[in-house]
């Protein structure tokens, strides 16, 4: 910002804002990290507490690690996090880009009828998916997994993705098809690369509930080869007694994929809006 | 040879007939330019010549052979849009160079017809560069250069000036007048502006409606208009029409004159009074009301002074009236 635009009083109010809210987002955060490198007893005595010598203790990550199949658990909700998301993403435009551009007989129809899914929770439909889930033999593999999360991440992305399709300059397309471009190099090549930081919105969106999920992990996949991380994390969660370090140790350590996933997006997400902002 | 030929050609977007019933013929090196009010079918005659929309009924012929279900890349057209629609992740070079190495030409044309057109229309320093990184009006140029590259049979250009600003847009009109004359190749051009018109043409089609009003070189058009809309439409200030039968022609409904038509001079038949007056250095506007209730603008060329409200008369040669029927056709 430029010194005649500058203002000390709303510059602080305006950053006393951001860090205060920065704070609070953080915090159960910040809570659960350092509680995850503490003994037991410290977490439930001083639970605000950073650890300090005398508290200071790894049992939590050793009981993961030695869990053994912790590491499965985590191959597991990367391998359907990531594939859910390229399904997500790429039938999501295809569909979109098939809704901006080619007119057909009831196009806006088909346009609601694909959105409706944002209205209808797909949990409603859990006993006929654990049933289709049975019938086709898929129960207790990650496929079904990757089946259900890209069904329910695609609505909001079609939805979001054929608005900015549109904007997708026409004469562009065109210029395309002249110089003999196919409608698919067309859609991979040229409307793609424009729609980038849509589809970081959308990835950012679908990606921490699937990562998070417990819900369809338990009903369908819950064998120990198909566990994903949130499911192998509930080991530690007794109906009696609960072994805190190793939850806090292992929520800690599934922290660190999304946040590696959302940098990279986020990243996509800035560089587009930026890109547009210096024409 | 002809360059095109449209045979009966409509289309309709649902229940809107856009297109009705054109034929056209364009010959080899014309540049022929379609002109018309906005939404009257022009920009949608274009896109069916190059087949980025199917006609609802009717024939296309470029260079003799019929390519009514041929696809945009196969018909040997090159078009330049008014969006210059350059591919944003490609290099100035890339741009132009896209559709030949689509058609997979040989590298050694590719690089001799780049250096070409990029001398032609001295790309040569921006070569390496993306579309980002230049000006509107060098877009636009990259934009006519990746057409030439093509050499097509047929040019296409569609308001190809609407996005550059004034000066620019004279340049750019220049250098399109000159290209022409250096390739010799047939053009097809769409705008709604008038001067581009008039200046580029060898013939100009004016539409309205979806429909042909005339087609003719562009003073053919401005001296001898068919009908009341091309006369009005051409010409800046437009023509004026006032009622045929109170001004002494009985056998017309409209009588239209030209504002440098009209003369000030104390026998003048058109009495009125000034309402307004445009001073533009060269030439100055005067907004008269007749007596009438009428409007009409007189167009002198120099420097004049005149009083708002003041009584003036006006005259003009009879040649120089334009005659009109209740329909607007010309009656002579």
């Amino acid at each position: 910002m430029n010194k005649a635009r500058r203002n000390l009083a709303h510059s602080i109010a305006a950053h006393t804002l951001l860090l205060s809210y920065t704070i609070l987002a953080l915090f159960p955060v910040f809570v659960i990290l350092i509680n995850s490198f503490k003994t037991r007893k410290a977490i439930f005595r001083h639970p605000l507490t950073p650890p300090n010598p005398d508290s200071f203790s790894l049992v939590g990550y050793e009981t993961v690690l030695k869990q053994g199949d912790f590491f499965h658990y985590f191959q597991n909700s990367m391998i359907v996090t990531v594939v859910s998301l390229f399904f997500i993403l790429l039938f999501g435009a295809m569909a979109a880009f098939a809704l901006a551009e080619y007119r057909f007989r009831g196009n806006v129809w088909m346009g609601l009828y694909l959105a409706l899914g944002i209205m209808i929770p797909i949990r409603i439909g859990t006993v006929a998916i654990l049933q289709m889930m049975v019938a086709s033999g898929l129960v207790n593999t990650l496929t079904a997994l990757i089946l259900v999360y890209t069904a329910q991440g695609l609505p909001l992305a079609v939805f979001i993705l054929t608005e900015f399709m549109k904007q997708v300059s026409d004469d562009l397309k065109n210029a395309g098809r002249i110089d003999g471009l196919s409608e698919y190099a067309i859609f991979f090549r040229l409307a793609l690369p424009l729609v980038r930081p849509a589809m970081a919105t959308v990835a950012v969106f679908n990606m921490i509930p699937i990562w998070n999920d417990l819900w369809f992990p338990l009903i369908l996949a819950p064998s120990e080869a198909t566990k994903t991380l949130t499911l192998g994390s509930q080991v530690f969660i007794g109906q009696f007694v609960t072994n805190w370090n190793a939850v806090l140790a292992a929520l800690s350590l599934a922290i660190i994929p999304v946040l590696a996933l959302y940098v990279i997006f986020s990243r996509q997400l800035i560089r587009g809006i930026t890109a547009g902002a210096v024409k | 040879m002809t360059a095109l030929r449209l045979k009966n050609i409509s289309k309709s977007f649902g229940p809107v007939e856009v297109l009705k019933n054109i034929d056209l013929t364009v010959e080899d090196g014309e540049f022929v330019v379609f002109v018309g009010p906005s939404g009257c079918g022009k920009s949608t005659l274009l896109r069916v010549i190059a087949g980025l929309e199917d006609a609802s009924a009717g024939l296309v012929e470029i260079g003799g052979v019929d390519v009514t279900l041929t696809p945009p890349a196969k018909r040997g057209i090159a078009m330049v849009f008014q969006t210059y629609a350059l591919y944003p992740h490609l290099t100035v070079r890339g741009n132009m160079a896209l559709g030949l190495k689509q058609a997979r030409r040989p590298k050694e044309i590719i690089e001799k017809r780049l250096k070409e057109a990029s001398r032609m229309l001295s790309l040569e320093p921006y070569l390496d560069r993306r579309p980002s990184e230049l000006s509107g009006g060098q877009r636009q140029r990259v934009a006519i250069g990746r057409a030439i590259m093509r050499e097509p049979k047929l040019f296409l250009f569609d308001e190809p000036l609407s996005n550059l600003d004034a000066a620019l847009r004279m340049n750019t009109r220049v250098e399109i007048a000159a290209l022409h004359r250096n390739l010799a190749a047939s053009m097809i051009y769409v705008t709604h502006d008038q001067t581009e018109a008039m200046t580029l043409a060898d013939r100009i089609v004016v539409m309205r409606d979806g429909i042909v009003e005339q087609v003719g070189a562009p003073m053919d058009l401005y001296n001898n208009p068919d009908n009341q809309f091309v006369a009005g439409f051409l010409g800046a200030p437009s023509m004026n029409f006032i009622n045929a039968g109170q001004h002494g022609f009985e056998q017309a409904a409209v009588l239209g004159i030209r504002p440098e038509h009209l003369k000030i001079s104390d026998t003048g038949p058109l009495q009125g009074h000034v309402t307004h007056v445009e001073r533009l250095g060269a030439d100055t506007n005067v907004l008269v009301k007749l007596n009438t209730d009428e409007m009409l603008t007189l167009r002198l060329f120099g420097q004049y002074d005149f009083e708002i409200d003041a009584p003036i008369r006006l005259g003009y040669a009879m040649k120089d009236a334009f005659l009109f029927d209740e329909n607007g056709h010309r009656v002579k």
